[in-house]
């Protein structure tokens, strides 16, 4: 009987992977735990001889096994959402099982580790220039320049920090990379630590990945001997959100609060501890093992729009049909990947919104969905592309409501160091249930005979709404960082393209109905 | 075992390692429930920190309670992804079903955007759900 492989990454499992597992077990066929190919709304993925059956229930192995099951969906390697991707970091995805060094060495592992220690530190650094491969986890810094500057810091301590803290809603690729091929990303760690001369590394992930912190314990262990003489260790993370702001993280593993500090020094001369540290996200580390590979660097700098270069991990999620990872070259638009590619609204109902790059990204109309997936577009168009979540609502979303959830996020994560964000999070959600309720009524104190300045009358919902607008401005230009800087993002382009919502349209002039 | 040997252990299983701090809260608060103002002074004192310092961390994370909670805990993500798949509709039935006795708490996110609505209860995972599979989550707990 041929083996039967189902993935056991944290999403199939959620979704029954083991229950299902372990009745193919019961039926008596061999069962391979592999990582997932990452089309969800298949998840539970049932694999016998390429042939793919999903979503597979328990009442489906019977059918499964003797060929008869209407769960088929054909050769998963000829499937129309894998074949049209160009999987380079995710090129193992579904493939292998992740804790296997031998499928590992098999798929070409290793092979950039070994080309970084022959051809050396400043040539490894130079080809990871030249491919152009651009921070994935944010705010897109060339990693190859950032590598340089720690290679060229002197000093007898540096590190290499890989920032799993993954928090924005709408994404999972990193989660998917640490359970689906862990050893990826500590070749990756470990050509960056040779290449700027750090000995120990730690990567911090967030403690909602509790699958992920464990496989990447293991494959740790497991591949000691192929990175030393450079250690690496897991580090959970606490629940703050602020901790994927990379100098809030490195206070996190130093054993503080997570407070964001001001830059300059740059981590890169002055991280962890006081030393020069590489901070980079897991895609990025990833992407490096293939880059660094003999022919990777010019293959992946072909790949791409102008100053994107290579191809990024995109993750399509909320309300569609078919959500999952989809990894392709920049300058694909927002249209192909909610219609060709997600299908649509999973509901069936219109599409009415897309918020890309996380809870700091803007809420993106039908209207702009011509927009290609390239950094500087994204911000051209004050949106960003942030670590490439692609969130789908259908017509019923009130983007009242998620304007003030990103307030209400923002809020509630902020570590409080600049006011701004601290206050302005909390005032900004008063003032959207102002707008919303149509401006408020005179107060006490405007009320009082001595106030002879105040306003006469109340504030209507247009005032309120100019004192939103004023309040972003203050948050974007004088946050700190980019939760209190880019919250704005969400809160504006909701109102700006769904002013129905706020109930911005027809109002009463204010509150006393004047 | 009692409490104090407990702490010690915990606080020894770290020792010599950089930035131990993170590392022995998380123990803590799985193995003794929370980090109350005796844990504080006792890590204080042993890490050569002030009770400032170490209660500013604790109630910095999320993850940290100065009371324990013996109640069965759900968590459910209310994050945007999840929010478009519709959990804001289960949220009064799941109340409703956890009354007094199982905590009910909101994560921002557990990386199943796809697949959502989504709870957590300790290290499992669960996807899709619908009004009456999360009532039958918070009752099994
Ligand atoms: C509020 C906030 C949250 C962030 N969260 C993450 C995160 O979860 N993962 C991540 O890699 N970068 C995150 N970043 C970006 C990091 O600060 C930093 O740019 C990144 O780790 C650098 O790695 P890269 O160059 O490989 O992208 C966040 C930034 C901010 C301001
Ligand atoms: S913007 Fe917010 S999260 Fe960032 S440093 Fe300021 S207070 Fe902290
Ligand atoms: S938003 Fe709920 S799991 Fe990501």
């Amino acid at each position: 009987m041929s083996v039967v492989r189902i993935s056991d990454d944290a999403l199939a499992r959620a979704c029954g992977a083991d229950e299902l597992a372990a009745a193919f077990t019961r039926a008596g066929a061999e069962v391979e735990r592999v990582s997932s190919w990452g089309m969800h709304w298949l998840e539970p993925l049932v694999e016998v001889s390429g042939v793919g059956y999903g979503p597979a229930t328990i009442d489906d192995v019977a059918a499964i096994l003797d060929g008869s099951s209407d769960k088929a969906i054909g050769r998963i390697d000829q499937h129309p959402f894998i074949v049209n991707q160009q999987r380079l970091t995710f090129a193992r995805a579904g493939r292998t099982r992740p804790l296997s060094l031998e499928d590992y060495a098999a798929t070409g592992g290793w092979q950039g580790l070994e080309r970084a220690r022959a051809i050396g530190p400043e040539k490894t650094i130079e080809e990871v220039i030249t491919s152009g491969l651009r921070g994935r986890g944010g705010a897109g810094f060339p990693a190859g320049i950032k590598w340089q500057t720690v290679a060229k810091a002197a000093a007898a301590r540096k590190y290499v920090v890989c920032n799993a803290d993954e928090g924005d809603s709408g994404t999972f690729a990193d989660r998917m990379l640490m359970e689906g091929d862990p050893f990826a990303i500590i070749e990756g760690m470990a050509i960056a630590a040779h290449a700027v001369g750090a000995h120990h590394g730690y990567i911090y992930v967030r403690s909602e990945y509790p699958d992920a912190i464990g496989t990447l314990e293991a494959a740790i262990a497991l591949s000691a001997s192929k990175v030393a003489p450079f250690e690496l260790e897991v580090r959970a993370g606490a629940g703050a959100y602020v901790c994927g702001e990379e100098t809030s993280l490195l206070n996190s593993l130093e054993g503080k609060r997570g407070e964001v500090r001001a830059k300059p020094p740059l981590p890169a001369l002055k991280g962890l501890f006081g030393c020069p540290t590489v901070v980079n996200n897991v895609l990025t580390l990833t992407a490096i093992p293939h880059i660094v590979a003999e022919g990777g660097a010019e293959e992946y700098a072909r790949l791409g729009i102008d100053r994107s270069r290579g191809t990024k991990p995109i993750q399509i999620a909320g309300n569609v049909r078919h959500g999952g990872l989809y990894e392709t070259a920049f300058g694909i638009t927002l249209r192909e990947l909610v219609y060709d590619i997600g299908g649509g609204t999973a509901s069936g109902r219109p599409v009415k919104a897309v918020q890309v790059g996380g809870p700091l990204g803007a809420y993106i109309h039908p209207d702009q969905f011509d927009l290609p997936f390239d950094y500087e577009a994204y911000a051209a168009a004050d949106a960003l592309i942030g670590h490439g979540g692609v969130v789908v609502f259908d017509d019923t979303a009130d983007m009242a409501d998620m304007a003030r959830f990103a307030l209400e996020f923002c809020a509630a994560e902020s570590c409080g160091k600049c006011t701004p964000c601290r206050i302005g999070a909390v005032r900004g959600v008063e003032i959207v249930d102002r707008i919303r309720a149509g401006g408020r009524g005179r107060d006490r104190v405007e009320s009082l005979p001595q106030m002879h300045n105040a306003a006469k009358a109340g504030r209507g919902r247009r005032e309120q709404v100019a004192l939103l607008e004023d309040l972003c401005d203050t948050m974007k230009y004088g946050s700190l960082c980019a939760l209190g800087g880019f919250t704005p993002y969400p809160v504006l382009s909701a109102l700006r393209h769904w002013p129905a919502d706020f109930g911005h349209s027809g109002e009463p002039e204010n509150a006393d109905g004047i | 075992m009692n409490r104090e040997q407990a702490l010690g252990e915990i606080i020894a299983r770290h020792a010599g390692r950089e930035g131990p701090l993170l590392p022995i809260l998380h123990d803590v608060q799985r193995e003794l429930g929370c980090v109350d103002d005796a844990v504080e002074a006792t890590i204080a004192a042993e890490l050569n920190l002030s009770r400032a310092e170490v209660h500013g961390v604790v109630s910095f994370y999320h993850d940290f309670h100065a009371e324990a909670d013996d109640r069965p805990e759900v968590q459910v993500c209310r994050a945007e992804a999840c929010k478009a798949r519709g959990v804001e509709a289960l949220i009064a039935g799941a109340e409703a079903a956890a009354g007094t006795r199982v905590r009910l708490s909101t994560v921002y996110c557990l990386g199943l955007c796809s697949v959502g609505p989504n709870a957590r209860v300790g290290d499992r995972l669960h996807a899709r759900l619908d009004t009456g599979s999360l009532k039958r989550l918070i009752e099994s707990v």
